[in-house]
């Protein structure tokens, strides 16, 4: 099992949801979050102070898929989130040991 | 009469219920008509011209008593558009600048003063304000309300119930020691908060209301005092001397922890905006309802306030959108508000055209002092009560003496009763001089007052709350809550 995280923006939630459905992934867990990489925050003017913003509001989406829809997932946020400007985010792969329904204790890919 | 326009029971027919409407007006016209000559002809009339006589009198009377309730029902409007300037206006609008752990704290000051002074005003500030006294204090013949009730004071507002005067008034009163919390906001105790602003209000307020607005007073021009300064709505006593006072408080206190290193950026310019769109029409009340009735007056002062502040809005996110390449909605709403201070002492003496450009200036002027002079001089005014009321207080009251004129509101007689020259465009070049020995004044009693009292509130209860307390927030150190309760619903 495999674990991805994506880092996107805002805006373009929609289109990678719809997308990642489309390709069949079930499940996934979406977290409004902020943060930078290598992209520049934004000033911002209050009464003529000036406030640097740095941490920048994000999208980051969490799924965890069986190895052979990785490569197909990866894809299809690739495709749905790119703009080509900076800040569009990035994807990070995991492995994950284990995965395990509530329910039922069903364990493995049959729980994803 | 009533009878005649009775409405039809429900469910008759159109045309039978128009025909049984013209057949009971007609009989009750004609029984009216009969009642009436029953009526004349039991009086006794010994001659017409007394009858005439005392018709007109009774006319007088009830033309009398429709202006009164006229000029009744607006002064309880304006009162309570006053009151709704502090709650919710000033209450939101200071409540959005903070930071998001103080927005309740600061929204208590507001509520806490429309309580507590209510109650000293009931109690000792009414008379201290506006009972008969000396130059600069009013007397104690009004304390507990005594002799406040529905007949007229026609020294303040012939056509009004005393009381609808005294209530109005309480209104300023609340409002004005509100908008020092700006300065001293995120980090003074509630409990030194409270000793402060009451102090304040007996002894800044109440004599700056009795000399400009009180019977004897030294600054009334409408009651000759000795320099009459025109302050139709509180430019000086509502405006400079909070904003004034609200400068030595930021001074006194010091700056907020962090300031200003850490950003400190307001946590809702979203409230700031709804408390300040209720500001401006809430002022309708205080300048327009200045005119303590509902004649020409209100409506020049009415249209002198909405056209400053729709050129202050210009003002001051013009001048943002050329030195910093955008206009922002905080300074829009800034703008408008710094236009309603600086019209405020000029609402009922001042053409449109000049209220324009009072509204220009102050955006303008207010604009620099809050970006450009704060930052320079470095005090900590948090919510600028000092760069907008105490700037933009003391230029409009200047501005009034300059463009007053007496076709708007002729305040100033010969011994003949003819109006004289009101401000400086009129050739009355003196009046400019009284405007200063007023703003002066209230400057003065401003900072002395401010200063004595914060020091006796620093040894009695300590003005500012701990550190820890004023990193973990108003809200939870000084009230034990939180404005945005956030927790997963069940």
């Amino acid at each position: 099992m495999t674990k991805i995280e994506a880092v996107i923006q805002n805006s373009k939630l929609e289109a990678v949801k719809t997308a990642l459905q489309e390709i069949g992934v079930e499940g996934m867990t979406v977290i409004e979050v902020r943060g930078h990489g290598r992209q520049k925050g934004h000033t911002e003017v209050y009464r003529g102070r000036e406030y640097s913003v740095d941490l920048i509001p994000k999208t980051k989406i969490e799924m965890v898929l069986p190895d052979a829809l990785v490569e197909k997932a990866e894809q299809a946020i690739l495709n749905a989130a790119r703009t080509g400007k900076i800040g569009d985010g990035k994807i990070f792969r995991s492995r994950i040991d284990e995965a395990i329904r509530i329910r039922n204790d069903e364990r493995g890919e049959g729980a994803l | 009469m009533a009878r005649g326009m009775q409405v039809p029971p429900l469910g008759e027919p159109h045309s039978v219920s128009i025909g049984k409407k013209l057949i009971t007006g007609l009989v009750s016209a004609v029984l009216t008509l009969i009642f009436a000559q029953t009526i004349s002809a039991q009086t006794p009339s010994p001659s017409p011209a007394a009858d005439v006589n005392s018709r007109l009198a009774r006319l007088e009377q009830q033309a009398a008593e429709a202006k009164s309730s006229a000029d009744n029902a607006w002064m309880l409007t304006s009162a309570a558009l006053v009151l709704m300037m502090t709650g919710p206006g000033l209450a939101l609008f200071y409540g959005g600048l903070v930071r998001k752990k103080n927005v309740l704290g600061t929204m208590m000051q507001s509520l806490a003063l429309m309580a507590v002074i209510t109650i000293c005003w009931g109690l000792f500030s009414y008379s201290l304000s506006f009972g008969a006294g000396n130059s600069f204090m009013g007397g104690l013949q009004n304390v507990f309300l005594k002799g406040v009730g529905s007949a007229p004071d026609a020294d303040y507002a012939a056509t009004i119930p005393a009381q609808t005067f005294m209530v109005y008034q309480l209104m300023f009163a609340i409002i004005t020691p509100a908008l020092i919390a700006g300065a001293f906001a995120e980090r003074m105790k509630f409990s030194a908060m409270l000793a402060l602003t009451v102090l304040w209000s007996i002894i800044v307020y109440d004599p700056m209301a009795h000399m400009v607005w009180g019977k004897g007073g030294l600054l009334n021009a409408s009651l000759s005092g000795r320099f009459p300064t025109l302050d139709f709505a509180g430019g000086t006593v509502v405006h400079v001397t909070s904003g004034v006072s609200a400068l030595v408080c930021a001074l006194y206190l010091g700056k907020r922890l962090g300031y200003p290193k850490e950003s400190m950026p307001p946590h809702s310019v979203v409230l700031s905006f709804i408390g300040a769109c209720m500001l401006w029409v809430g002022w309708f009340g205080f300048n327009a309802g200045s005119a303590l009735g509902a004649g020409s007056l209100a409506t020049s002062a009415f249209v002198a306030t909405h056209f400053a502040a729709a050129a202050a809005t210009i003002g001051w996110a013009g001048a943002e959108w050329i030195r910093n390449g955008k206009p922002s909605v905080l300074g829009g709403i800034s703008g408008a508000v710094a236009g309603l201070v600086a019209i405020t002492p000029a609402a009922g003496f001042v053409k449109p055209m000049p209220a324009l450009l009072i509204g220009l200036l102050a955006g303008i002027f207010c604009y620099l002092m809050v970006a450009k002079v704060k930052a320079k001089v470095g005090y900590d005014d948090s919510l600028d009560a000092f760069g907008v009321h105490g700037a933009g207080g003391t230029l409009g009251a200047l501005l009034t003496g300059v463009f007053a004129v007496r076709a708007v509101n002729p305040i100033f007689k010969d011994s003949q009763g003819n109006a004289l020259p009101s401000g400086l465009i009129e050739g009355n070049a003196h009046q400019l001089l009284n405007q200063l020995v007023g703003v002066a004044i209230a400057w003065v009693i401003a900072i002395v007052g401010t200063v004595l009292i914060l020091k006796l509130v620093d040894v009695t209860i300590g003005l500012r709350v701990s550190e820890e307390e004023e990193v973990q927030g108003l809200d939870l150190s000084q009230h034990g809550e939180e404005g945005y309760y956030w927790e997963a619903s069940a």
